[in-house]
């Protein structure tokens, strides 16, 4: 069943794939990345076959705006993107690796800041960057100076030593957006950035963007809402969904 | 760089149970009434009590253990923490391993700690009690991991509380055999040594075979 | 063979063939089985005509273990290499050893009652069946938890093999404390060595069980694809009433292959 998969030789990473991992708050990325492809994905949730033959590809500095209506498949396909979920077929892939070979460094070259803000109650916005920093094995004291650009680029100072709990949402999605900022990744996934969000908030995300595409970073983003991004391209996800709904095990 | 992201997972969730407090007291307070109403239903004399006093004491703390699992992954998997861990450097395995650590050190331990003092309102012989307190603490890592595999797999389920306890009810049966048996061997003045032993070895054997299957099973849950 | 069987179609096929086959055999065996464990066998000059339960009893506990164990593989054939059938097989499976082992603790109560007086002793082999019997509800329920069933099945194929390591620690633990609170005073299923007239009958009446496993099986396996095949033909009419529109956006036509 695996055949498609099986057929990929497990090609050693290409070296700018690892440099890309020990990369910091550089100024530009000091080594080019390879194009990010996605070869006719199809994605299955529960008995329901979302999209079939989604193609993408997103160079450095690129960005992919995600279009389609209710269901059409935009969150799955993030998530696809992410690792999370497994593709039913078609391939994802780093210029000519496959990302399924090494999903662990795959996951290092990407943030994921799905439709959920991910924040607990009793946690304060310092604490949830530090902990988000932490997980992606970047230790951040609680007064580095990286933590407070983050903070700052979202207008979080003030609020930064409060509980969650205390937070509006508006202010709870631009603490799930520093999160972006606190540790570096080349790829960035957002589902949905400017829900809740107020003009100048939104303007402070654009902003955000348009500085990491000049640093060769990858957007790609999800939205209904108008979003002020230069030369974006946009995947259509409306009429990707399969005509038929085939449940594999009555395919012959 | 893994062990960074391992000891912030594990704070995270030690912080979270100290801060939030309930979780910690409402084991405590669960584990307290349950051995304090035992007396009521079987009777007050000292010898019933100290001779099902192993027992109650190990049945009561396994039921505590049991009340909070449900909390294990259930808020992470509510809010989207639980994509930032499965996205994060560290394996599934460990995320899931640091996570029933914090749940031990804040279930287990306090469980453990506080038990002794129980043992005596059950009228458990004197000899006993260290032996009570070394089974707990041996004993309840099996429950958090056990635990864990259980509450990986309800995750997302209908009705999740109820189909943990089944899950987990033929699996605990080991622990509480060899740990009320290691208690009440020291009861009856005989050395408790094999017991502990045998319940140190289902611990050792959880240890590395429980964060896996509950990683497998939170795999599923992302998907 | 496997493999060949491993296709949903060519399975529908060959279990049409099978499953009548299988029901008839297994009426007759039993019928055999009973008239031989009922009326032939003699009765035990200890427990009289009470030992004849142990031909349903000891037969019913064999099914309950082994049915157990064909969860597990079916589980870890599914889980490795992710076949459906395989899930199907776990899943129709498990509620046939439930009722299997229901039949064991109830047949072991009857029993319990002429020999020992009372209708329950924590004997520690009808306690071990008694945790397997709670670790069937609890596959049972696990896998018909979910809203998505596939999610319900791949869950359940992770217990089931959770559960078969645990066995063998359950068994082991479960003798360590009988062992330890020996009951007194009660007779114990012993391990006499039995004659040829009681092994005969319990050997065919094994056999009966198992044509009616596997009876069992095939049909529950053929109802969950028919019911399958339903909800796809559901969602097919659901999916045909929306507008299409993709020849709008240029989406290749050949077929997508579905891993």
């Amino acid at each position: 069943m695996h055949a498609a998969l099986g057929k990929q030789t497990r090609r050693p990473m290409l070296p700018h794939l690892s440099n890309r991992l020990s990369l910091t708050a550089a100024p530009a990325l000091a080594v080019p990345l390879p194009d990010l492809v996605g070869e006719d994905l199809a994605c299955r949730r529960g008995e329901r076959i979302v999209f079939i033959g989604a193609s993408f590809r997103l160079s450095p500095g690129d960005t992919l705006i995600l279009s389609g209506a209710n269901g059409s498949g935009k969150s799955s396909l993030l998530r696809l993107v992410a690792g999370l979920l497994t593709p039913v077929a078609g391939r994802l892939l780093w210029g000519i690796a496959p990302v399924a070979a090494d999903l662990a460094s795959h996951h290092a070259c990407l943030h994921y800041i799905g439709h959920q803000d991910a924040l607990k109650p009793a946690m304060t916005p310092r604490e949830v960057l530090a902990f988000a920093a932490a997980l992606r094995g970047r230790r951040l004291a609680s007064a580095e100076p990286a933590l407070d650009e983050a903070l700052a680029a979202f207008d979080l100072e003030g609020i930064a030593d409060w509980p969650c709990r205390w937070l509006s949402a508006g202010q709870r999605r631009r603490v799930a957006l520093a999160r972006l900022l606190a540790s570096p990744a080349p790829l960035w996934l957002l589902d949905e950035p400017t829900t809740a969000l107020d003009s100048d908030s939104q303007t402070r995300l654009e902003q955000a963007i348009a500085t990491h595409r000049s640093k060769g970073g990858m957007v790609m983003i999800a939205t209904h809402a108008p979003i002020q991004l230069d030369a974006a391209t946009t995947l259509a996800l409306d009429g990707l969904a399969p005509p038929l709904q085939l449940d594999p095990i009555l395919a012959e | 760089m893994i062990l960074a992201a391992f000891l912030a997972l594990f704070r995270r969730d030690l912080r979270l149970a100290l801060r939030q407090g309930g979780d910690t007291g409402l084991v405590i307070a669960f584990f307290v009434l349950t051995v304090v109403l035992f007396p009521f239903g079987v009777g007050p004399e000292p010898e019933v009590l100290a001779r099902s006093a192993p027992g109650i004491l190990w049945v009561a703390a396994l039921l505590a253990a049991l009340l909070s699992l449900d909390r294990l992954f259930l808020p992470d998997y509510e809010d989207g923490s639980l994509d930032l861990i499965a996205l994060s450097s560290l394996p599934l395995e460990l995320a899931t391993l640091a996570k029933c650590a914090a749940h031990w050190v804040s279930t287990g331990v306090p469980l453990a700690l506080i038990s002794p003092a129980l043992a005596l309102i059950l009228d458990l012989d004197p000899r006993a009690i260290a032996t009570l307190l070394a089974s707990l603490l041996i004993g309840t890592p099996a429950l958090s991991l056990i635990g864990g595999v259980a509450a990986a797999l309800t995750l997302g389920a209908r009705r999740q509380g109820v189909l943990l306890s089944l899950l987990v009810l033929p699996l605990y049966v080991p622990p509480l055999i060899f740990g009320a048996g290691a208690v009440e061997a020291a009861a009856l003045g005989m050395p408790p040594r094999v017991d502990l032993l045998l319940l140190g070895a289902l611990t050792l054997a959880a240890l590395p075979l429980c964060p896996w299957a509950a990683a497998a099973a939170l795999r599923q849950a992302l998907g | 063979m496997l493999t060949r069987l491993a296709n949903p179609a060519r399975f529908m096929r060959i279990s049409a063939v099978a499953l009548p086959w299988c029901a008839w055999a297994s009426c007759a065996v039993i019928a055999v089985g009973l008239y031989l464990a009922l009326i032939a066998a003699p009765p035990d000059y200890q427990q009289g005509e009470a030992v004849r339960i142990m031909y349903v009893h000891v037969p019913a506990a064999w099914m309950a273990l082994n049915i157990y164990l064909f969860v597990a593989v079916a589980s870890a054939v599914a889980l490795v290499w992710r076949h459906p059938l395989a899930e199907i097989a776990a899943r129709s499976a498990a509620p046939i050893g439930a009722a299997f082992t229901f039949v064991c603790l109830a047949s072991g109560s009857l029993w319990g009652r002429p020999m020992w007086g009372t209708w329950w002793v924590w004997d520690a082999r009808l306690t071990s069946v008694l945790v397997l019997f709670f670790l069937y509800l609890g596959y049972i329920a696990l896998v018909n938890g979910f809203d998505d069933p596939g999610r319900g099945g791949r869950v359940g194929s992770i217990l089931a093999l959770v559960g078969v390591v645990n066995l063998p620690i359950i068994k082991f633990s479960v003798d360590w404390w009988n062992t330890l609170h020996q009951p007194a005073s009660v007779l114990r299923f012993g391990k006499p060595t039995i004659a040829l007239s009681m092994l005969v009958p319990l050997l065919v009446m094994a056999l009966g069980f198992m044509l009616l496993f596997a009876a069992l099986l095939l049909v529950r396996m053929r109802t969950e694809l028919n019911e399958r095949k339903i909800r796809a033909l559901r969602l097919n009419s659901a999916a045909s009433v929306r507008p299409k529109r993709r020849s709008e956006h240029g989406v290749p036509a050949r077929p997508a292959v579905l891993r």
